[in-house]
């Protein structure tokens, strides 16, 4: 009998390998593979019509003078404005969809469609908005303010603001949802409590709305930070070629024009270094910082 | 009561005002699809276009091969979905259900997965796969989406946990049901609702993708809707062609929007759920 059962579990644990085998195989070939093949990379130089070339660390201290470098660095971080505006919105658009009357499943719907309308779509719709001339929005801002709009896409102090814009129309939608999920699971009776207690609706915001949504908070902006640092199909429609004095570019976006337009796959690829490491590094922190103001019960 | 009626109200008409701003760049891009190419330029612009004209639609699906961008994109949908969901659903169901030695490890090796940016790797798996000449076919955007993913493994283990009671399976073993027998005949019926979220989920990322494609497909024919839409940019923007540009906007945005209507429900849900769960 006993080893009858051994049989039938070392075929069962057969068949668990089996189960588990392909994403563990995937995990190799498709990352733990390319991961350590673009260490390699990163130090040499390669165009990929000839062999690669050892260079050491050239390609680090390259990177460290280039100025494009922190330029598009510096345009990746400016983007995450968008983040904390964002949150507000979206947070203030969840509770006021966290009541039931009718039209609200519809109101979820049209807050909802930019989330799903894809990227590229969505970015040739908006270059067409931020026309300076012909524009939607510049001529909304004449008809109604008298304000001669800017060329948003054409000018470079503009261009961020846009793409920041464009982010919160496509982004808030998704977000909303997580919130109002949040929203959904807390409890009544901490509101009840609240009232007995004579607090408002300003008080019950601040003391117990916004503290028991802090894991969506932090979800939010783990997540926004990570989708920040790879922001890049918006920039290839709406920034061509960077946009006008490389406002637009990001980090994703210099790393691709290395890669795929000049084919500098040694230097492209210890560009990408730092940034998966910065991203490592960021989120890191905000994990280690999360059990300070993430409130778990 | 009284009160809260009136909170209702002003939610509703605030929610009603945001949405004029949402709505609008969708109805902006209809109606600009529907101008002809000369009345575009009018100011104030007309929200009504008159005449309306189907001829862009009709113009920019003959200059551009937007069939094929659709089969190309369909091709690697439903591939990845039905083979990357069905695999990642049996490794679920042992990380979820079983205990086996290193089993630890691996979860968490997989998890270390998520982390990795694609820009990271995506140098590397170009010139691999460039060894292999895959490079302008769908191979590359499909065949590492065979290996299934670690969201939805992660996702579909979480939701077994709580939806499948460990005696089902040991029930099933004393009346001698097959260990892949039990995965098929119980495990995946009770999968199911998970399985249609995250696929919801999946449909939307695989046919939004840009960058992967961007970078292995060069010829027109092979390309996806994403990569042939965003070259229109380049043909009719030069030439301010707005028209048809909104036009092949909109044709690409119809699929998705279709399967969002279907699936409102999962869509919503599985944004929840893994917002939560995260």
């Amino acid at each position: 009998m006993g080893t009858k059962l051994g049989g039938y579990r070392r075929r069962e644990l057969a068949w668990l390998y089996l189960f588990v085998a392909p994403p563990v195989l995937g995990f190799l070939l498709f990352g733990l593979v390319p991961i350590l093949f673009s260490i390699y990379i990163s130090f040499h130089k390669w165009d990929m019509l000839s062999d690669p070339q050892w260079a050491g660390l050239a390609n680090y201290k390259d990177l460290l003078g280039d100025e494009k470098v922190y330029k598009s660095m510096y345009n990746t971080i400016y983007l995450m404005i968008g983040i904390p505006i964002g949150m507000v919105l979206s947070m203030l658009l969840a509770i006021l969809m966290n009541r039931k009357f009718t039209g609200i499943s519809f109101m979820r719907t049209i807050y909802y469609l930019p989330v799903i309308s894809p990227i590229i779509a969505v970015s040739l719709l908006w270059q067409w908005i931020l026309n300076q001339d012909y524009g939607l929005l510049n001529n909304f801002l004449w008809e109604t303010f008298g304000i001669a709009g800017p060329n948003w896409l054409g000018k470079p102090e503009w261009v961020k603001p846009s793409l920041i814009l464009i982010g919160l129309w496509s982004g808030i939608g998704g977000n909303m949802v997580l919130y109002l999920a949040g929203l959904q699971s807390i409890s009544s009776t901490y509101y009840e409590a609240a009232e007995i207690d004579g607090a408002g609706a300003w008080h019950k915001l601040t003391r117990i709305t916004i503290p028991l949504l802090t894991p969506i908070h932090f979800f939010v902006v783990v997540m926004g930070i990570i989708g920040a640092f790879q922001s890049f199909s918006q920039i290839y429609v709406l920034a061509v070629d960077g946009g006008p004095e490389y406002s637009g570019a990001t980090v994703v976006y210099y790393i691709f024009q290395h890669a795929f337009q000049y084919f500098n796959m040694g230097y492209a690829s210890a560009v990408a270094w730092v940034l998966g490491i910065l991203i490592f590094v960021v989120t890191l922190i905000q994990f280690k910082l999360s059990n300070r103001w993430v409130y778990q019960d | 009561m009284k009160r809260e009626k009136m909170t209702d109200l002003w939610s509703l008409l605030l929610l009603l005002f945001g949405s004029i701003f949402m709505i609008a760049p969708f109805i902006w891009t209809i109606s600009t699809s529907l101008k002809d190419r000369r009345n575009v330029f009018e100011i104030p612009p007309q929200w009504i276009p008159e005449p309306i004209t189907f001829g862009n639609y009709a113009k920019v699906w003959l200059e551009s091969p937007l069939l094929h961008g659709f089969m190309n994109s369909l091709i690697i949908v439903v591939i990845v979905l039905t083979i990357g969901m069905l695999v990642s659903a049996m490794s679920a169901y042992a990380f979820g259900k079983f205990e086996f030695p290193y089993k630890g490890m691996l979860f968490m090796g997989l998890l270390g997965t998520m982390m990795i940016p694609y820009s990271v790797v995506m140098i590397p798996q170009y010139i691999g796969f460039s060894r292999l000449d895959w490079v302008d076919t769908l191979l590359p955007l499909i065949v590492p989406g065979l290996f299934g993913n670690i969201v939805v493994i992660f996702f579909i283990r979480q939701y077994l946990q709580s939806a499948m009671p460990t005696e089902l399976i040991e029930a099933a073993k004393i009346d001698g049901c097959s260990f892949p027998g039990i995965f098929f005949k119980i495990a995946l019926p009770i999968m199911k609702p998970a399985l249609a979220a995250q696929a919801a989920l999946g449909f939307m990322g695989i046919w939004n993708d840009f960058l992967g494609p961007l970078i292995y497909l060069h010829t027109p024919e092979k390309q996806t809707i994403q990569v042939l839409i965003a070259s229109m940019q380049a043909m009719y923007i030069g030439q301010s062609d707005y028209p048809m540009i909104m036009a092949a906007a909109i044709i690409s945005m119809v699929p998705v929007i279709i399967v969002f209507f279907f699936c409102q429900r999962y869509f919503i849900e599985s944004m929840a759920i893994s917002g939560i769960k995260g």
